[in-house]
């Protein structure tokens, strides 16, 4: 029991609670799942009712709603222009999601829903098919001359279009696996700290004594998984602009 | 205890993630695999995040952007509005002021003006004054030369008769004997001549 209440892992555990089976296929509502509809519905609700009165000048929450959407809007805007704001809804429920997502995660107890890498890997294809399907569509086979820089030597040509190619194709990679990675590595660590905490305390008079340094770290830890929360969010947003930018404009 | 339970949280991902590395399908026993790479509860999590995302990108869509896009609009087109009406405001406070420094100047050439006028007014009446005066002055110099020149003949006049009755009353003194007057009077006139 002790050693389960301090295994760093326990937390990413997926247990079904409403177990459906589809196809073959076991889709059953899990406590992620579960996490998912709680991200959507605090999401949802906190967008929804702190507007809700519309006021002119706006209150508290009203200001963090109408920041969170100008800071979306003007880093999509600058990344990718004005024609870049057709996709300004995708961007913002991406953003909005995520960042949710990190911040319930912190709470304990609570599942985090962004450190499974087949949620973030799912999200970043989501961009990258965007990409790809709104750049054949408007340029055609014009969108290749996205893996061919201007102004490259001839014989360099083959190379630098392959680097491009994997480039681009490491892309979806790396979008979802840094978001999973930060949010994971967050939480064992996390988790490790507060269990030194625990097993500490349980030796005695010393161990109590001792345990004030984790606990202390435990404290620092949280304030920077925080702030990892939210720049990982950014930085899922900021690239998902940039990448759209190339589907806009696939000449660079 | 403590020492190894930390010691099995350390290798415990790293177990994980050679286990799936290497391909084994482990069942979904609990401890088994390590959960993020557990391809068992795929697609479970996909389908739960198209739902769920899916539904929250069109509430927002539908919903809050228009609503947050509309407040912020709002707000942008009330500033504007504002500032229109301040620069207007500013407007008329200078036309206000323009038109008052008009009339200020107006005021100012008006008071000269009637300065001067009265000022004119005053010297020619003064002028008008002083020539009456002096033809006043003129004329009773003239009456009194007249009057003067008019004694002066009277006075003449009398020097004659006195001169007349002074050589009579002389005659009769020394001659006696009452005289001619007529013959007085011709000499008397001949010798004032």
């Amino acid at each position: 029991m002790a050693a389960d209440k301090v295994d760093p892992i326990h937390q990413f555990q997926i247990h079904p609670i409403i177990p459906l089976h589809i196809g073959g296929y076991d889709v059953s509502f899990t406590n992620s799942a579960l996490f998912m509809v709680v991200t959507v519905i605090v999401a949802s609700a906190f967008l929804y009712m702190s507007t809700a009165s519309r006021a002119l000048i706006p209150g508290r929450l009203q200001s963090v709603s109408e920041m969170a959407y100008e800071f979306v809007g003007n880093m999509l805007r600058d990344a990718a222009g004005k024609q870049g704001m057709q996709f300004f809804p995708l961007v913002f429920s991406l953003f909005m999601f995520v960042l949710v997502a990190n911040l319930i995660g912190l709470f304990p107890y609570f599942f985090t829903v962004t450190s499974h890498i087949i949620v973030t890997f799912t999200l970043a294809a989501l961009v990258i098919g965007t990409v790809l399907v709104y750049g054949f569509a408007k340029h055609g086979f014009g969108f290749l001359k996205l893996f061919v820089p201007h102004g490259v030597p001839g014989y360099l040509l083959p190379l630098v279009v392959a680097i491009e190619i994997i480039s681009f194709v490491s892309r979806p990679v790396s979008l979802s696996v840094r978001l999973f990675a930060n949010m994971l590595a967050g939480h064992i660590t996390l988790k490790v700290f507060s269990g030194f905490v625990v097993s500490l305390s349980a030796l005695g008079a010393v161990g109590i004594a001792g345990s004030v340094l984790p606990l202390a770290m435990a404290v620092a830890l949280t304030a920077l998984e925080l702030l990892v929360a939210f720049l990982q969010a950014y930085v899922f947003a900021v690239l998902t602009c940039m990448y759209l930018n190339d589907a806009l404009h696939p000449s660079h | 205890m403590f020492v190894t339970s930390a010691f099995a949280q350390e290798t415990a991902p790293a177990a994980a993630e050679g286990e799936t590395h290497a391909g084994t399908t482990v069942p979904a026993e609990e401890h088994g695999t390590f959960p993020p790479f557990n391809a068992e509860t795929f697609p479970s999590q996909i389908l739960w995040l198209v739902i769920t995302f899916g539904l929250f990108y069109l509430f927002l869509k539908r919903v809050v952007m228009p609503r947050v896009g509309g407040i912020i609009d709002v707000r942008n087109d009330r500033i504007t509005q504002d500032l229109d009406h301040a620069a207007r405001l500013k407007g008329e406070a200078d036309a206000a002021v323009a038109a008052y420094e008009q009339e200020l100047a107006e005021a100012k050439a008006n008071a000269n003006k009637i300065g001067q006028q009265a000022n004119d007014a005053a010297k020619s009446e003064a002028e008008s004054t002083r020539k009456k005066l002096e033809a006043e002055l003129e004329k009773k110099l003239g009456e009194a030369e007249a009057s003067i020149a008019s004694i002066k003949a009277k006075a003449m006049k009398e020097v004659g008769t006195i001169a007349e009755d002074t050589t009579s009353a002389i005659v009769e003194a020394l001659v006696g004997g009452k005289t001619d007057k007529a013959e007085i009077s011709a000499a008397v006139k001949s010798a004032s001549r």
